[in-house]
């Protein structure tokens, strides 16, 4: 591959996270490196969304430090982590329901847009030029995605899979340096998973976007990233490349089981 | 048959975004403008200006207020008509106490207000939703109304708060029978509806909409939730202030504080739900709909009545008009709950592939 | 000081009213997630008929029966034609579904009963208890005790009926979760439509005591606006919510009509009386600002 894995630009240090007495994650760290792709995997209920969450400030731990480009921070927030480049996708369909695949993905762009509400109203010259602008960047996403011919739909119409895709494109639409992609293969048939997974990887490749992808399904985990954290049940109980990953024993037996 | 957008390419984005991209339709604006501007004044008489088409315009206005805050940034709001009322008495009091202020800058002014206003009741909005944001609305419309009939000084010491405007002059010239204010309010109305929507169709209808679809994932997309809210808040409640305005000084020519009833809010709702939520057209449609019923209504009944050999008492006819509002209300919600907007365009779709709808 | 207390009792003592009202609320949202804000018709609707049934002769224990069956036949019907059809609409679109409904209600209602206002005698008047007169010196209605201690029963009884009836277990599993209570065989629409019965009998106790009070005319239907500041207050799932959200609107607007304009009128010229007509919303307002879910709600986790 032409990427190459640069040094460690999201650092998370000791993240604790508890929802009045329920612990959803303790005590955890881990790192990601620039242009990689790391997955974060874990039995259902172990903290890998509110881990998410975390990272890009809809959660905010009680404890813990998350260093983001060189910034300490206790906590982040959406706004900082959005104008920061993190985009994400959400495992139950976030899209804005009543719009278009077109506006879904404009949308996508808001941060990088200046022009007021007054201007709008107006339609003023640089209020159209800079909705023109974008409408062509957001163009170069639907191209990418191959979704040209949904792209005046309303996504409340589209069949899941689609509306997965679009998803990915509204937040590829805001060229972000960091994707989190929550799940984005869940429910998925093969041929889906795998034109997702193209996607992903081009998107790695081509633009050098780092990643960090919760996903349950282990082929496709040990297949595309390059390293993989574990959690159960809040803890993390692994961490290193895909192959350390599957001959870690403490990993096997959280999936597997075993007597204690 | 003549509604056909094909062999109408695009070659550019820009073509691809104007506010009617089919040449139909643009063709159909321009008639009905043309029409509303250059007909109507010519052939309508006193009634038709001062009972239905005034009155309309106004209301379609204030409609689309409601329209921009319910239908596009999804926060429901009871109190459309007190923010008609905070614009109303504020253009009054500019008009009186601002030597030489011409009138439109008290209306604008007076839009300014309400919104000032609005942003103050949308406060809470960044803590609560829904129902719970519905009644903080409510205390807007009872605390407003309640302030414009107990302090004196906003109603020039009159008695209950009742205010009279003086006469509309713009440039010297003097607006003051039906068919000027009319076309005076068409103007308005037209400007403002064209406002709205560029506004909802581009970036800042789009943080609407995603606010009202999907709050958080808006925020992490880096849109400001209270910022949008509170921003929809106020471009709304400028819309009602300045419709109330108009409601003062080109309608009714005098109007009192209990005017503004909650009554009068449910009715500009009604409109929006039946005109079609989150739809500039529907503002328009709603309001027709809901101004022309009741006129219907007292037109037909007492035929129907006397066919039946009925008495028909001067109540009944008001308690029918009040079942069916609420009947229409829940028959379209539960039918085309995005009203009749929603109707015209299934109607604009099959009219495409008419004659061939396969 | 006796002057304050006579208010604050009589406050209370009205407040326990709007109670009844946000009852009728609390029942149906819990059940059904509505917010059904034809409540305050539902009372009108409730009071009329008990008049009107008495107009044509009844004795009043058949007009209250003929009643509550005219509330059961109102809720089959709005369950029917429809909530049924708008299971999968969002909550604002349902609560304007029940706005419509409200003003159905009020125009149909006077149409089936006439819309003169009426009185109606329950056998209880409106007259200061001797006793607590003679010993506190303070004015405390006959009238309004009576009703407090029927609320009171109510509440009692639907409390137990909840906890202790197998319609009012498969009622709580309703609220709980609707999809996991049909799995497990709740027939749910039933138990809407049980709802709905129950939240009409509370509408017929309250117009009852509301239109013995103040005559049953349309001013019944401004119940539900009274009622709803009290929703806010308590949490709109919390039945003890609406009893002592009641109590604080019903004692706090008293009051703060009471003593606020001459506060007012220190500062400022005019006349400021009428101030219960947005005090219990600015009230709640505020308090919505530091706790979003009510005194008794449940706070709410927003899962992504």
């Amino acid at each position: 591959m032409a990427r190459q894995i640069g040094d460690v630009i999201l650092d998370l240090k000791n993240i604790s996270l508890r929802f009045g007495g329920v612990r959803a994650l303790t005590d955890i760290s881990f790192d990601v490196k620039e242009h990689e792709v790391r997955a974060i995997i874990g039995p259902n209920g172990a903290g890998k969304s509110s881990m998410l969450n975390v990272i890009n400030g809809v959660y905010r731990p009680q404890e813990g430090e998350i260093i983001f480009r060189g910034e300490h921070r206790h906590n982040m927030n959406t706004h900082i982590a959005s104008a920061a480049g993190i985009a994400r996708t959400f495992q139950n369909i976030a899209l804005f329901k009543g719009m278009s695949v077109l506006d879904n993905l404009m949308s996508g762009r808001t941060l990088k847009m200046k022009a007021n509400f007054l201007q709008h109203a107006l339609w003023w010259g640089a209020a159209r030029n800079e909705e023109l602008a974008h409408r062509a960047k957001v163009e170069e996403v639907i191209d990418f995605l191959e979704i040209e011919h949904i792209r005046k739909t309303p996504v409340g119409r589209l069949p899941y899979g689609l509306q997965k895709r679009v998803e990915l494109g509204r937040a590829l639409a805001a060229e972000p340096s960091m994707l989190l992609l929550d799940e984005p293969m869940a429910g998925m048939n093969v041929e889906e998973k795998q034109d997702m997974c193209r996607f992903i990887l081009d998107v790695n490749d081509h633009f050098g976007t780092t990643i960090v992808l919760i996903e349950h399904d282990m082929g496709v985990v040990m297949d595309i990233s390059d390293r993989v954290v574990v959690l159960d049940y809040g803890k993390k109980i692994g961490d290193g490349t895909p192959d350390e990953v599957k001959n870690n024993p403490e990993v096997i037996s959280a999936y597997l089981g075993t007597q204690h | 048959m003549f509604y056909r957008e094909t062999g109408q390419f695009k070659t550019s984005y820009g073509a691809d975004q104007q506010i009617f991209p089919i040449r139909q339709d643009r063709i159909g604006v321009g008639l009905v403008l043309a029409v509303a501007f250059l007909v109507v004044p010519a052939l309508a008489g006193e009634y038709w200006f001062n009972a239905i088409l005034t009155p309309f315009l106004i209301f379609a206005l204030a409609a689309l207020g409601l329209n921009i805050l319910t239908g596009y940034a999804g926060q429901l709001s009871l109190g459309s008509a007190a923010f008609m009322a905070v614009g109303a008495y504020a253009a009054y009091n500019f008009q009186l106490r601002v030597e030489g202020i011409p009138i439109l800058v008290s209306f604008i002014c007076a839009g300014l207000t309400a919104a000032g206003v609005g942003i103050l009741f949308g406060l809470p909005s960044l803590r609560i939703k829904g129902f719970y944001l519905a009644v903080a609305t409510l205390a807007a419309q009872f605390f407003i109304v309640w302030c414009l009939t107990k302090f004196p000084w906003l109603s020039n010491n009159s008695s209950s708060g009742v205010i009279s405007t003086p006469t509309v002059k713009i440039l010297g010239y003097v607006f003051d029978g039906a068919r000027d204010k009319y076309l005076l309010v068409l103007a308005i109305v037209s400007v403002m509806a064209l406002m709205a929507k560029n506004m909802v169709r581009s970036k800042t209808g789009r943080s609407w909409m995603a606010v009202r679809d999907m709050d958080v994932a808006a925020e992490v997309i880096g849109i400001p939730l209270l910022r949008t809210k509170l921003l929809a808040f106020a471009v709304s409640s400028f819309y009602c202030g300045v419709a109330g305005a108009l409601y003062a000084f080109c309608y009714l020519g005098s109007v009192e504080p209990d005017g503004f009833s909650l009554d009068l809010s449910f009715h500009i709702l009604f409109m929006i739900i039946i005109g079609g939520v989150g739809s500039i057209l529907g503002s328009f449609l709603g309001a027709a709909f809901i101004l022309l019923l009741p006129i219907l209504l007292d037109v037909l009944l007492p035929e129907l009545s006397s066919l039946l050999h009925l008495q028909l008492q001067g109540s009944t006819v008001s308690h029918i008009q009040t079942m069916v509002f609420g009947a229409l209300i829940m028959f379209f919600l539960v039918v085309e709950p995005h009203g009749l907007a929603r109707l015209w365009q299934i109607a604009k779709e099959k009219l495409r592939l008419w004659p061939f709808p396969h | 000081m006796q002057f304050f207390f006579e208010v604050l009792i009589g406050g209370l003592l009205s407040g326990i009213m709007y109670s009844l009202v946000a009852l009728g609320f609390v029942l149906i949202f819990k059940a059904s997630g509505v917010f059904n804000f034809a409540q305050g018709a539902m009372v009108y609707l409730a009071a009329l008929s008990v008049v009107g049934c008495m107009e044509k002769g009844a004795p009043i224990w058949l007009a209250v029966i003929l009643a509550f069956l005219v509330m059961v036949v109102f809720g089959v019907l709005t369950e029917r034609i429809v909530l049924r059809r708008m299971v999968n609409q969002s909550p604002i679109s349902l609560f304007m579904a029940t706005i419509g409904l409200a003003f159905f209600v009020q125009g149909a209602a006077p149409l089936l009963w006439g819309n003169q206002p009426r009185g109606l005698d329950i056998g209880l008047v409106d007259e200061p208890i001797p006793y607590i007169l003679d010993t506190f010196g303070i004015v405390v209605s006959r009238f309004d005790l009576a009703a407090a201690g029927i609320a009171a029963a109510l509440v009692l009884v639907l409390a137990l009926f909840f906890q202790y009836t197998r319609v009012g277990r498969a009622l709580r599993a309703v609220a709980d979760d609707h999809q996991a209570a049909m799995s497990i065989g709740i027939p749910l629409q039933h138990i809407w439509v049980m709802v709905w019965g129950v939240a009409g009998f509370v509408a017929l106790v309250a117009g009852m005591l509301w239109g013995a009070r103040n005559g049953v005319q349309f001013a019944l239907t401004f119940a539900a606006l009274k009622a709803l500041p009290v929703l806010i207050l308590g949490g709109f799932t919390s039945v003890p919510g609406a009893i002592v959200g009641g109590l604080i609107i019903g004692a706090s607007e008293k009051l703060a009509e009471i003593y606020l304009p001459p506060l007012m009128q220190g500062v400022l010229e005019g006349n400021f009386g009428g101030i219960e007509g947005w005090f219990p919303y600015v009230l709640a307002l505020v308090f919505l600002l530091v706790r979003p879910e009510g005194l008794f709600g449940e706070k709410h986790i927003d899962r992504v």
